[in-house]
């Protein structure tokens, strides 16, 4: 804290609290290392972010030109990797065959119809 | 948030108990002249926003201290005594309580403390009365009792008792010091103060009686601090008078003062300016352990340590003491009550130590007497330490142990002010005080039992 001195016990824990521990850094800012990334290493969020696949939302320069994975691949991993059903149809019990004609998602996406109820 | 100066710097108080040293960027943000983003996020971040959810302390919390009245007689006629004045609760002399606790009571009462003390390793005897060494044998045979069975059952324990001091003999004195008692002496000063309201069933004053004996307990019992607990009253309010008095001419290397608990009609009552006065006298003493203390010196004011060690912690009271959860006062007959000021009281009683505590009394006095049930405590900068004050007052004054104690808030504020001045001097000259006097790991010390 910059303005207020903890100075009694309480102080020093709600202090110690309210510290940011560690700013969100990309994966490859290594902690320890130099660089921005806290000591700690880099601060992991929970959800989707832990599947993320380098490469797969932006390339080495931000934009989308050069991925190493095809962006269709996100149809699959939101609920397979992230568990989001949801989003998709049911695939146990209304539409078992949603991807069957879509056996590379990259060529085939437009495979995949429309599921209505 | 409270807001407090000392040695030229500005300091805050938060509403969770934490002490924070400010500068003029954030003293300016509080006023709302500058947005410094920086300070008003790190101001945001110290005050909790709205209420927080009630926190209840853990079912069948384990007991620290356990206080025996080991008789409800008293060979003194202090006039103002909530146990046997105006203002008592309890019927002594012709109540259902037993006048001794006797010898199968006492260690019934040793077996509870052991059993409901559950993992709790150090554990807090007290002996209490009426006059504690009026039922000497019994003290004496429970001590013996109480050791065998906590070095047994592996826990460490530890003795205090409560005394006017008139039956100190030799021999109980030697007693003390093998025992490793703790003691401490109801005395109210001087000669001329000490006799108006301690005094013998005849009138005569009990001054001259106890002066050689206390010395005496004083010059041999030093492996303990032994304390004096002073009464204050309007006609014998002279804190210093008898601060000075106590440790200078008798002896004491620690004294504390409340003023007399009794309903507000009474001549002996603080009211009105009464408490007043008593403010400035507490801090006139207060600044004078302040300077003692930057200058390395001892002394024995124990209500601005005691004070200070809670501040130091950041102590946020839900309940003003640990009466009915971490401390139970026991009845010459063997009634659990809230504490000792209610042994005996049929309406506040928690269970007997043979059949233990009733959890659902129990709870329902803890929902019923928790700091966020207390509306009048609510805007109040002070409850974290106050937490609305001593049940029993509250019965005495209103009738009503869940009351929070107005008549004394202002004098409460005051003080508390006082004390968090003192707190932010010492952190600026003499830091390593603080630290040295409150042990992080220690749990807070018991207050001595009046």
């Amino acid at each position: 804290m910059k303005h207020l001195k903890p100075l009694n016990q309480k102080a020093h824990r709600i202090s110690a609290e309210a510290e940011p521990v560690a700013d969100v850094v990309a994966m490859q800012q290594r902690g320890g290392g130099g660089g921005a990334a806290p000591a700690g290493g880099p601060h992991f969020p929970l959800g989707c972010s832990l599947v993320f696949s380098p490469g797969w939302e932006a390339d080495s320069s931000g934009g989308t030109a050069g991925l190493c994975q095809p962006v269709e691949r996100d149809l699959f991993d939101c609920h397979a990797g992230c568990f989001w059903p949801a989003q998709v149809p049911d695939q146990l019990n209304h539409a078992p065959n949603w991807t069957s004609k879509c056996a590379a998602a990259q060529k085939d996406w437009r495979n995949i119809d429309l599921v209505f109820p | 948030m409270h807001r407090f100066q000392a040695a030229g710097k500005t300091f805050v108080y938060t509403s969770n108990a934490a002490v924070f040293e400010i500068d003029e960027t954030a003293e300016a943000a509080l006023d709302g002249h500058c947005d410094d983003a920086t300070a008003l996020r790190e101001i945001e971040a110290i005050e909790p926003l709205g209420p927080t959810a009630r926190q209840m302390p853990p079912a069948e919390f384990p007991l620290t201290t356990m206080v025996l009245n080991v008789t409800n007689q008293c060979n003194l006629s202090c006039t103002y005594c909530y146990e046997y004045g105006e203002d008592k609760i309890v019927e002594t002399e012709n109540g259902d309580q037993p006048k001794f606790m006797n010898e199968q009571t006492a260690r019934e009462s040793v077996e509870f403390l052991l059993n409901e003390s559950r993992t709790n390793k150090l554990i807090h005897l007290t002996f209490f009365g009426g006059e504690t060494l009026l039922n000497f044998p019994v003290l004496k045979s429970t001590i013996a009792y109480a050791r065998r069975r906590a070095a047994e059952v592996g826990k460490q324990i530890d003795f205090s008792l409560t005394t006017n001091a008139t039956l100190l003999r030799p021999e109980i004195v030697e007693w003390l010091i093998d025992n490793n008692v703790g003691v401490t002496i109801s005395m109210d000063g001087p000669k001329e103060l000490q006799d108006q309201f301690r005094v013998f069933k005849n009138g005569m004053g009990s001054y001259d009686i106890i002066a050689p004996k206390v010395k005496d307990l004083l010059r041999r019992h030093t492996r303990r601090p032994i304390g004096a607990r002073v009464t204050l009253t309007s006609q014998t309010l002279d804190v210093k008078k008898i601060f000075h008095h106590l440790t200078e001419d008798i002896g004491f290397a620690e004294v504390g003062f409340a003023p007399v608990t009794t309903a507000n009609n009474r001549l002996y009552a603080i009211g009105g300016n009464g408490f007043d006065t008593m403010l400035a006298q507490f801090q006139s003493l207060a600044w004078e352990f302040c300077e003692a203390a930057i200058a390395g010196r001892h002394h024995g004011f124990s209500n601005v340590k005691d004070t200070l060690e809670e501040i130091h912690k950041g102590v946020s009271k839900a309940y003003p003491c640990g009466a009915g959860l971490g401390l139970m006062g026991v009845s010459t007959g063997g009634d659990v009550a809230l504490c000792h000021r209610f042994a005996g009281s049929g309406d506040h009683k928690l269970g007997s130590v043979t059949e233990g505590i009733d959890r659902l009394v129990q709870i329902q006095f803890l929902e019923l007497h928790h700091i966020d049930s207390k509306t009048d405590c609510k805007q109040c900068w002070a409850s974290p330490l106050c937490s609305g004050g001593c049940y029993h007052e509250a019965h005495v004054r209103y009738g009503d142990t869940s009351r929070a104690n107005l008549h004394y808030c202002e004098w409460i504020r005051g003080w508390t002010d006082t004390c968090l001045q003192i707190y932010g001097e010492l952190s600026v000259r003499r830091p390593e005080f603080l630290n040295r006097s409150v042990p992080d790991a220690e749990p807070l010390q018991l207050e001595a039992v009046r």
